[in-house]
């Protein structure tokens, strides 16, 4: 029987949703036209780790912020392969997202196998949304609590697409999903013309620099908790881990975050903005505990 | 094997008074493996057929299954191709499960079991299974259509495997001669014996020809070579 949820709370935007007599089952309106209980399932999406997509004319690129349970567990893998040419990265609950990929990855396997070609990525978003969309709409089932950011290369060029629990799929020229991740969106909105035409390179640095600005400015992106995905033209799907990550992330501490409106590596940042951003630094410091820890008691395991 | 041949064979050897289907077709083909200590070759000639007909000269019939294992399949055609598809696959899920790509060991293994699961409607292809094993060594799987499946250091298959068998077994293996010590397999040892069974089996079966292309395997990568044949 679920919780008595009498507000919660997002940390970007004061949201408090009340308990009330319509959101005990998906299959049930509210007076207001809502389903409750698929938007209370993309609330789990916003306590998964963030995670960000972006594309230019020829790759596309996933990065994520992996989560470690404890100083003991490993970072829990965000991104998941699911073709030569799709990758998929998770945020929220991880067992849901392995159902998905699970069943993407056998929707890529039988159009390899029947049709001897590559599922092209449109195919693909409609039949998970049509999946999805089942448990938003059966009394026996709920909606799934997980959103995923899928990069892909196929006929039609580079593409990333986002996913809700509501089952709505997006065509995104690029888009970041999970906790604090406004932050990152409003990097991604700010550079939005430079992606076209970002080399490989490039392409995987912005998306780097939007997931760092999800970050408290005490933590910096290491090898440790972060994954890089890329695929494009001539150019089979590679996941970066670990050491594998090193190259990408080389410089990226010394830039300057949150600032900058060229974004680029801005070796000598003009005087003004520099000192605004130590004052602002100052006044804000000490900087809040990150807020990734997991709750305490039962809750389930979010990514 | 004569009814067969009335039921399935060409017109002039077909009794006219009955109508059978059969399911399988004969397209041809022969493959040949050797392994040596740090690479393996394996071959098969191009000829694609049936009967007194011939549909391509030009058909690769060794496919490529991971960086370090290749097969060679002949027989039936289309349960080459639907066995070569649904392996594949399965190599797919494999290396997402496992995160990691099958080793020649266990892709000798699943395609044994794959095989013998279609036990009472067999796949009719004769396999050789070739590859880099965990140690770096080459090592040849030998396979009949049930799933059947012997490690060897060197394997024919296919309509001249009786042709170019004991020519291996004498070459490579010294059997059958008295106070020979068979030779240390190096490339182009295999290479020469590749071609030269090859083009002796041509001679005599009227069913091999046309050419062969050699795959060599070693832990850096693979090359391809391909060799003419006589194209009666």
């Amino acid at each position: 029987r679920h919780q008595n949820i009498t507000g919660v709370v997002d940390g970007s935007q004061l949201l408090v949703m009340f308990r009330n007599q319509y959101d005990n089952d998906v299959t049930v309106w509210s007076p207001q036209g809502r389903l409750h209980q698929v938007e209370y399932a993309m609330e789990a999406v916003k306590q998964g780790s963030a995670t960000v997509g972006v594309k230019s004319s020829s790759h596309a690129v996933l990065v994520a912020l992996k989560r470690a349970s404890s100083e003991l567990a490993a970072h829990q893998k965000k991104i998941m392969p699911i073709d030569k040419h799709i990758a998929v990265s998770i945020s929220g609950l991880t067992a849901d997202a392995r159902v998905l990929s699970r069943f993407m990855r056998t929707e890529c396997l039988n159009e390899q196998f029947a049709h001897n070609q590559a599922l092209s990525l449109n195919k693909l978003m409609e039949r998970v949304g049509a999946k999805m969309q089942i448990a938003t709409q059966r009394y026996d089932k709920r909606p799934y609590g997980v959103g995923l950011l899928l990069a892909g290369f196929d006929e039609d060029g580079p593409h990333i697409y986002q996913t809700c629990p509501s089952a709505n799929y997006y065509d995104c020229q690029a888009m970041a999903i999970g906790a604090r991740s406004q932050s990152a969106r409003t990097y991604l909105e700010r550079h939005l013309d430079e992606f076209r035409s970002s080399t490989r390179e490039e392409l995987i640095r912005h998306a780097l620099r939007a997931l760092r600005d999800t970050l408290p400015n005490d933590v910096e992106l290491t090898n440790k908790n972060c994954s890089i995905a890329i695929v494009g033209k001539g150019e089979d799907l590679s996941i970066y881990d670990d050491d594998d990550v090193n190259p990408y992330l080389e410089g990226l501490d010394q830039e300057e975050r949150r600032g900058g409106a060229g974004g680029a590596r801005d070796a000598q940042p003009p005087a003004a903005p520099t000192a605004a951003a130590e004052e602002d630094d100052a006044a804000s410091a000490p900087p809040p505990p990150p807020t990734d820890e997991q709750p305490q008691g039962d809750s389930m395991e979010t990514d | 094997m004569a009814l067969e041949m009335m039921m399935s064979g060409p017109d002039y050897m077909r009794d006219p008074r009955k109508h059978q289907f059969s399911p399988y077709a004969n397209n041809g083909g022969t493959s040949v493996a050797i392994a040596g200590d740090d690479f393996v070759m394996i071959a098969s000639d191009t000829r694609l057929s049936r009967g007194f007909n011939i549909f391509s000269r030009e058909q690769d019939k060794v496919f490529p299954l991971t960086p370090k294992t290749m097969m060679a399949s002949s027989g039936c055609w289309a349960d080459v191709l639907t066995l070569n598809k649904v392996l594949q696959a399965r190599l797919t899920m494999y290396s997402h499960e496992h995160h990691d790509m099958m080793s020649t060991t266990a892709v000798a293994q699943l395609l044994s079991t794959m095989l013998y699961w279609r036990r009472f409607f067999p796949y009719y292809v004769s396999n050789i299974l070739a590859g880099i094993d965990e140690e770096g060594k080459g090592v040849v799987y030998h396979y009949d259509p049930v799933g059947h499946m012997e490690k060897l250091t060197f394997s024919a298959t296919g309509e001249s495997v009786s042709q170019i068998q004991p020519l291996l077994d004498n070459q490579i293996g010294g059997l059958n001669m008295l106070g020979v010590k068979p030779p240390t397999m190096t490339k182009d040892l295999a290479r020469q014996l590749i071609h030269d069974a090859f083009v002796s089996a041509a001679e005599r079966d009227i069913n091999t020809g046309d050419g062969i292309i050699i795959h060599t395997i070693t832990k850096d990568g693979k090359t391809e070579e391909t060799v003419k044949l006589r194209r009666d």
